[in-house]
């Protein structure tokens, strides 16, 4: 089979000499095994902090949003920070099943599943986010153009909050259809193995009685192909919807057109950067080594590398417009968000996205696990920032000097932010013990290809 | 017809008269229950209750649970037993009335809505005196003070007015056959009748007298007054009349001898519609020590010391008579006095010259001054009656208490315990006294330190007459059956002097004897002002020579060391109202400080003492402490650098500082009154820096501009006298296809616009020329609206909800032209970086400028666009509304919002205990405008336009089958603005002032450039700036 070969100046995309059984047994380990105490003690952490974080949430509900930093000035703070934040983390788990599925990029397959289910789970905290900084998160429904009985009340189409509704549970669910989609052959597999009968009773719920007859399999590539192409536009979509939040309105440092593109790229850059965390450390808990291979990384460190550019281009571009322009208002924004109260959120976002992965372009630093690591979590640092100083020193000087002042955070806006990682790692950490973490049968197709062991035997035989 | 089945059991039944089938057919069950559970079936039956009382138990038992949790709150609504003749569920009542509560004297109006007043608003009827500042308008709230006293005390024991009349009138007996001196310490009352009860009281007891005291002393200038035309009064000036102003320490636009000048002056302020180009304005220049409203609207404003002050009056004096007196000015100074006098020369009568100066040489100078340029302005002949306190007096008395030479005194409205600077002498002295009697609101200093305590009604339960100007009356009437069981202080006199008498009657009779001429006195209530043409004679002409010798006594040499200038605050005035909660959160138009006073010092001398104003993480302000010392009273205080104070001198604000009778979020700042030795105001102070930082809670954390010359377009005089709107108020412009096009056309415009010709269409006009800063506007919206309080955590938190505000901008170079020119300059980056920088200092003598800035509701509204629920949209009469219920508080609108005047409920202001003011009480609800939603937490709220008033003026027309007129429409602000600087009206009324005022030249809206196209407009600020020489 053509698809069998693959130029031998390719590196093997599955290491340690695999044969089909051991990819089953590799991936099929986790679920199957005791968690060990690192795991405990991990979860342990991250549940307090979740804890931690509904408090806060319920202390916020309860008593008004005035637990928070928030002021008359600065409406939105770290709550919409951390919103789009999340949205953007939630980006490279489609971009990468999606975009690089119809690209053919096969490297993806080591990584989709953990990728696609980090997009779950972040988007799950960045939902969390526009409702409970509502004043009355009671009535979020009525964001929804539900037919009510409140009169001929209906929602405003023309408010970017609203198409960020629409945006963001489309995205959750596309996404989730997708990701259990490509979850339903690697299940039957878990269930196929499965001993216990409640296990094999829950599995094979969640596998959709699927029995890997060829139609199956047909009907499974059909989906993904089509549900690849659905998925795309969303990559594009979603955060360019988040950005008209800002583009669309009228605030200097917001109303910018360059927001779409500039989002998006952030967001690709923030995604791949927090797959790269969340991989370099499953790798090596969960013995995934030769799946993830350095190859994986240091592709995903390129993609940080050239959307970090990217996005200091953007920043350079606003930077320039705004002088460009001509418009006082516009210029002083900048120059305020550069040399103003807030410089230290402006440099370190400059230096944690822009200069920061500009060491990628070294080999020898871009193949380095730790390095690789530490890199993924200061651009994370930095995305943060890049959304906290578009919100805060925008609003926080604006145009009538009157009204200028600051925001300073509270225990509870940090509690939520801190119940939100959390919230994330209970999630992704429940999921690295049930669910199949590669995708095993995705992985299997490759393994002739670009298996180490298969490609041994063919330069044997060459 | 239904029936019901019958089973025929036997034939018996046919007989319906058997007694053994009626004795079965009651017995439900004919055989025995089997009881297995219960062997001894005996007990059972031994029990008298059944089984079906059982269910009856339980059945009523439940039912009365249920209906028992089913039993809502109780909310207690009595129903008129016989209807009130003028009281219309839903309608308001008007009613006429004065306040006169010895610090503020002004002729309202009172709205009441079913028998309980709400609101305050001026009489723009009455002839002078029509004028309500923020005091006067909040003073509604101090009635529902839930801390008032509900009842007289004696022995600070409940007591009930019959033991208590009794228990006074035998004291007051026994002193009067013992001789013993009793002084009667009162306020102000300007008050005919309250005179003649004092009167009848003196002369049946004659061992009382009267002292008036007034807590902030204008005594000098009535000294002089007296001194020169006989009667203690203080002349009056009409600023209107003026063409230059020369005020030397006096702050006119503020409390400065009662008041109320800002209606007259702001007259002569706007520039007449330019016609031929020499439209014309008044010059104001302003020679004082603190930053002052009248100083931040001068024209020219020189900071000086009060020596030099002093110095300064003798100058222009000694000049005016070309005898030159020997004074040492300083040059730049002095050729600033030089301005002053030649702008005098040149405008003959119609200059005029005002000073606060504390001492009588130079209240006389003034006096002469102004008659020999024969300003038309001054008029002495009906002179002010609204002070009449003698600090000679008042010390003397204060001696005399404290030398135990009185043995009983009675204070009537007046709390000199807290307000002199020997409070705790004159405390200790009262205990010692045989009598001591207060006549007071609250359980203030002076009440806690008294026998017995009279609770006295608020005005507006209290019935008045008033002369606050020679020949112009006024009354006050109740509005309100008394809260409490409280007595008015002339009522109770008259009651003690053996009449059968009621204060009304008295007052009536009076009237009708002595003033009304024939005329009639329901038509004066109904008015609630009367005025008789009669004047005081005067033919004082001054002999110069006299007047020399008091002008070179005049001249002092500058003392060493700091001096403190003790002022009353806009919002605070003499501190009697130091419970309304509307006034602690009213931020000071020049400092934009709430919930403080504080010690205002110029930079350089902060820096030299080392004290500081630093910012913290949340934009909150802080200030060092410092001590000041005056003699041997000291106090800490917290420092504001004041742009603007002269070097040299530090400025405090009475009317803090008080604990009793305020509840504990009340209690705020320090008691400058400590410091305010013999009543007078400038002390020789030495001022060292002290421990710690004090939190602020300012609602401006900006000062300056930042060269931003489109938030407030100004231009000079000359400039609009000779140039084209175009060269000083440009619209700005957009570049569509490379052509410079406005930003008004509809070319650049994105939206379609929607025919707004038909029907109403509001507008709200604010001129910056006579807009003085006051902050009457900001009380009435306060009232009118039923604006929360949120207390100074949350104002130092930047969660002020003021719907409306006052911004205040200093310049920082010398003028905020200068300003323009310097951002205009700026080149390079570096350049910006450093300019900008310095920007964010205001200059050490700024210009200051005012803009009332409230919800613009602009026609293109970007916080319309943004919300997701459409909870903020658009009317069809131009307001933006803001539908409260629909509201799920996203606060993406007041993101969006370039003048950010959207407001955020944080917490639930109402009924919330954390929130411990007006809102948080029964009593303190009641002013609560019924036609105005009160806002629960989570939802935005900004200013209406007033919608509830509107939409009443339209209905009102409606109803009668009639047109509105112009004059008919309003709203909480444009009413309360007496200056006429905020003019509301509908612009498709094409004959309306303010659709004349929209096609003014001097019109521009706010951030034209944005394209909101608002509905507030602004009219630029022009300045009678000196030609250069």
């Amino acid at each position: 089979m053509s698809s069998h070969y693959e130029a031998p100046i390719r590196k093997p995309l599955v290491t340690g000499d695999k044969s089909y059984h051991d990819v089953t047994e590799d991936i099929a380990s986790a679920v199957e095994g005791k968690a060990n105490k690192l795991w405990w003690i991990v979860f342990g952490i991250s549940l307090s902090a979740f804890s931690w974080g509904i408090g806060c949430i319920i202390y916020t509900v309860s008593t008004g949003i005035g637990v928070w930093g928030l002021n008359k000035t600065v409406g939105w703070a770290w709550d919409i920070t951390n919103f789009v934040w999340w949205v953007g983390i939630g980006h490279a788990g489609t971009l990468i099943s999606a975009v690089l599925l119809l690209f053919r990029q096969k490297w993806r397959m080591a990584i989709n599943r953990s990728a696609e289910a980090m997009t779950i789970f972040s988007v799950i905290q960045a939902g969390l986010f526009p409702i409970i900084h509502m004043g009355r998160p009671w009535l979020a429904y009525w964001t929804l153009p539900i037919p009510n009985t409140f009169g001929s009340l209906w929602v405003n189409f023309n408010s970017p909050l609203l198409w960020d509704v629409f945006a963001i549970s489309t995205y959750l669910s596309v996404s989730l259809v997708f990701w259990w989609t490509g979850l339903l052959p690697d299940f039957a597999m878990i269930r196929d193995r499965a001993v216990r009968p409640f296990q094999k009773k829950i599995y094979s719920l969640l596998s959709f009685g699927w029995s890997g007859r060829a139609k199956d399999w047909q009907r499974f590539e059909e989906v993904s192909l089509v549900l690849a192409g659905l998925a795309t536009p969303l990559v594009l979509s979603v955060h360019t919807i988040v950005s008209f939040d800002f583009a669309t309105s009228v605030i200097p440092g917001w109303h910018t057109t360059i927001f779409p593109p500039y989002f998006v790229a952030g967001a690709v850059f923030s995604g791949f950067a927090m797959v790269n965390t969340l991989l370099i450390i499953m790798r090596k808990v969960s013995n995934l080594e030769d799946y993830i291979t350095i190859q994986h990384i240091e592709l995903m460190n390129i993609v940080i590398m050239i959307t970090g550019s990217i996005v200091g281009v953007a920043y350079i571009t606003e930077l320039f417009i705004a002088w460009y322009s001509g418009v006082e208002y516009e210029q002083y924004a900048f120059l305020n968000r550069a040399t103003g109260p807030y410089w230290w959120a402006y440099w370190s976002m400059m230096t944690c996205n822009v200069f920061s992965p500009q060491f990628m372009w070294f080999k020898k630093l871009r193949t380095s696990i730790m390095f690789s690591f530490i890199i993924s979590i200061v651009v994370n640092i930095g995305m943060w920032f890049e959304r906290f100083v578009i919100i805060v020193t925008s609003l926080h000087r604006d145009y009538l000097p009157s009204s200028w002042t600051m925001f300073s955070p509270t225990f509870v806006d940090v509690g939520i932010f801190i119940g939100t990682i959390g919230f994330f790692f209970v999630l992704f950490l429940l999921y690295a013990r049930t669910f199949p973490v590669i995708a095993q049968a995705e992985v299997k197709t490759i393994l002739k290809s670009s298996g180490e062991y298969y490609k041994k035997i063919r330069d044997k035989n060459e | 017809m239904s029936t019901v089945k019958k089973y025929w059991k036997s034939v018996d039944q046919l007989d319906q008269k058997n007694p053994i089938v009626d004795k079965l057919e009651q017995n439900e069950f004919p055989n025995k229950l089997p009881q297995d559970f219960n062997k001894d079936d005996s007990k059972i039956e031994d029990v008298s209750t059944s089984r079906r009382d059982f269910l009856k138990y339980a059945g009523f038992t439940t039912a009365a649970a249920t209906v028992a949790a089913c039993e809502g709150p109780v909310i207690k609504s009595v129903p008129y037993v016989v209807q009130p003749e003028r009281i219309r569920p839903g309608v308001a009542n008007y009613y006429a009335s004065a306040i006169a509560d010895g610090y503020d004297f002004a002729s309202i109006l009172v709205k009441t809505r079913e028998g309980r007043p709400i609101k305050i608003k001026r009489n723009s009827d009455s002839p002078l005196f029509g004028s309500a500042n923020a005091r006067v308008h909040a003073s509604i709230l101090s009635m529902y003070d839930s801390l008032r006293l509900r009842g007289p005390k004696i022995n600070k024991t409940d007591s009930n007015w019959n033991d208590f009349r009794s228990e006074i009138t035998k004291k007051l007996d026994l002193l009067s056959k013992s001789n013993k001196p009793i002084v009667l310490l009162t306020q102000t009352f300007a008050s005919p009748t309250a005179k003649s009860v004092i009167k009848k009281l003196i002369s049946k007891y004659p061992n009382i007298t009267q002292v008036i005291y007034d807590t902030v002393s204008e005594s000098e200038a009535l000294d002089a007054f007296e001194n020169t035309y006989g009667l203690r009064a203080l002349a009056d000036y009409d600023f209107s009349k003026s063409e230059t102003i020369i005020s030397i320490d006096s702050d006119f636009l503020g409390d400065w001898q009662g008041g109320g000048y800002d209606k007259n002056y702001a007259k002569a302020r706007v520039p007449e519609n330019k016609t031929h180009g020499n439209s014309k304005m008044s010059y104001h220049m302003q020679f004082e020590s603190n930053m002052t409203l009248s100083g931040a609207n001068a024209d020219k404003r020189i900071p000086c010391t009060p020596s030099e002050l002093k110095t300064v009056l003798a100058f222009i004096y000694g000049e005016l008579i070309n005898k030159s007196i020997d004074t040492t000015l300083d040059p730049k100074l002095e050729k600033s006095a030089f301005l002053a006098l030649e702008r005098i020369k040149s405008s003959g009568t119609k200059a005029t010259v005002v000073s606060g100066i504390q001492d009588v040489n130079a209240q006389e100078l003034i006096l002469a001054i102004n008659t020999i340029i024969k300003s038309e302005a001054f008029d002495p002949k009906n002179p002010r009656l609204v002070r009449k306190g003698n600090s000679n007096e008042v010390n003397k008395f204060v001696k005399d208490l404290t030398s135990e030479k009185i043995s009983g005194l009675i204070t009537v409205g007046v709390n000199p315990v807290l307000n002199l600077s020997n409070g705790s002498i004159i405390s200790d002295a009262i205990k010692k006294l045989d009598l001591s009697l207060s006549f007071s609101l609250k359980m203030d200093e002076t009440a806690s330190a008294c026998n017995y305590v009279a609770a006295t009604h608020h005005y507006l339960e209290s019935w008045g007459d008033y002369e606050f100007k020679t020949g112009y009356y006024f009354l006050a009437q109740p509005t309100i059956r008394p809260l409490f069981d409280t007595l008015q202080f002339q009522d109770f006199i008259l009651s003690i002097t053996d009449e059968n008498e009621n204060y009304y009657s008295f007052i009536k009779k009076y009237w009708t004897d002595n003033l009304l001429g024939g005329n009639s006195f329901s038509k004066a209530l109904h008015d609630g002002y009367y005025k008789k043409a009669y004047s005081i004679k005067n033919n004082k002409s001054f002999r110069p020579n006299d007047m020399f010798a008091k002008a070179s006594i005049l001249v002092e040499k500058d003392k060493k060391g700091m001096s403190l200038i003790l002022y009353p605050k806009t919002g605070m005035g003499d501190g009697q109202q130091a419970n309304n909660p509307w006034l602690k959160e009213f931020p000071d138009p020049i400092t934009r400080v709430s919930w403080d006073n504080y010690i205002t010092i110029s930079k350089n001398d902060a820096d030299v003492i080392g004290l500081k104003n630093v910012s913290v993480a949340n934009g909150a302000l802080n200030g060092s402490y410092a001590n000041i010392k005056v003699e041997n009273q000291s106090l800490i205080a917290p420092v504001l650098i004041q742009p603007g104070q002269s070097e040299g001198t530090i400025g405090l604000a009475f009317g803090f500082g008080n604990k009793m009778g305020l509840k504990k979020e009340m209690q705020v700042g320090v008691n400058a009154y400590k410091l305010y030795i013999n009543q007078n105001r400038v002390q020789q102070v030495s001022i060292t820096p002290a421990d710690g930082f004090h939190e602020f809670a300012c609602v401006q954390l900006h000062n300056t501009l930042m060269g931003r010359g489109d938030i407030i377009k100004e231009t000079t005089l000359e400039i609009f006298n000779t140039k084209d709107k175009e060269y000083w108020n440009p619209v700005p412009k957009v570049s569509k296809n490379h052509i410079e096009t406005m930003v008004t056309s509809p070319e650049v415009d994105m939206w379609q616009e929607f025919d707004r010709s038909i029907g109403h269409h509001f507008n709200l006009s604010i001129d910056l020329n006579s807009c003085t800063g006051c902050g009457a506007c900001v009380i009435a919206c306060h009232a009118e609206n039923n604006v929360p309080v949120v207390g100074k955590e949350e104002v130092r938190k930047s969660r002020d909800m003021h719907w409306l505000r006052i911004d205040r901008y200093y310049s920082s170079e010398e003028s905020f032209d200068q300003d323009n020119k310097s951002v205009d300059d700026i080149s390079g980056l570096g350049d910006s970086l450093s300019k900008f920088g310095q920007m964010e200092n205001p200059s050490e003598n700024p210009q200051v400028v005012f803009q009332p800035v409230m919800c613009q509701h602009c026609n293109h509204a970007p916080c319309e666009t943004v919300c997701p629920v459409a909870a903020t949209s658009h009317g069809r009469q131009g307001q933006n509304h803001m539908a409260y219920n629909r509201c799920i508080g996203t606060r993406y609108c007041a993101n969006n919002c370039p003048y950010k005047v959207r407001r955020f409920n944080w917490f639930l202001y109402n009924k919330n205990d954390e929130f411990d003011y007006h809102m948080n009480d029964d009593l303190g609800r009641m002013v609560l405008n019924p036609d105005v939603v009160v806002r629960s937490r989570g939802v935005m709220e900004k200013c209406s336009f007033c919608i509830q008033m509107t939409q009443k003026t339209i209905l009102d027309a409606k109803l009668e089958g009639r047109e509105v007129k112009d004059s008919d429409w309003s709203c909480a602000c444009s009413d309360a603005c007496e200056s006429g600087a905020m003019v509301f009206g509908d612009i498709n009324d094409k004959n309306s002032e303010v659709s004349k005022l929209k096609s003014n030249d001097r019109m521009y809206h706010l951030l034209e450039s944005v394209g909101t196209k608002p509905n507030v407009m602004y009219q630029v600020k022009v300045r009678n700036t000196d030609k250069k020489i």
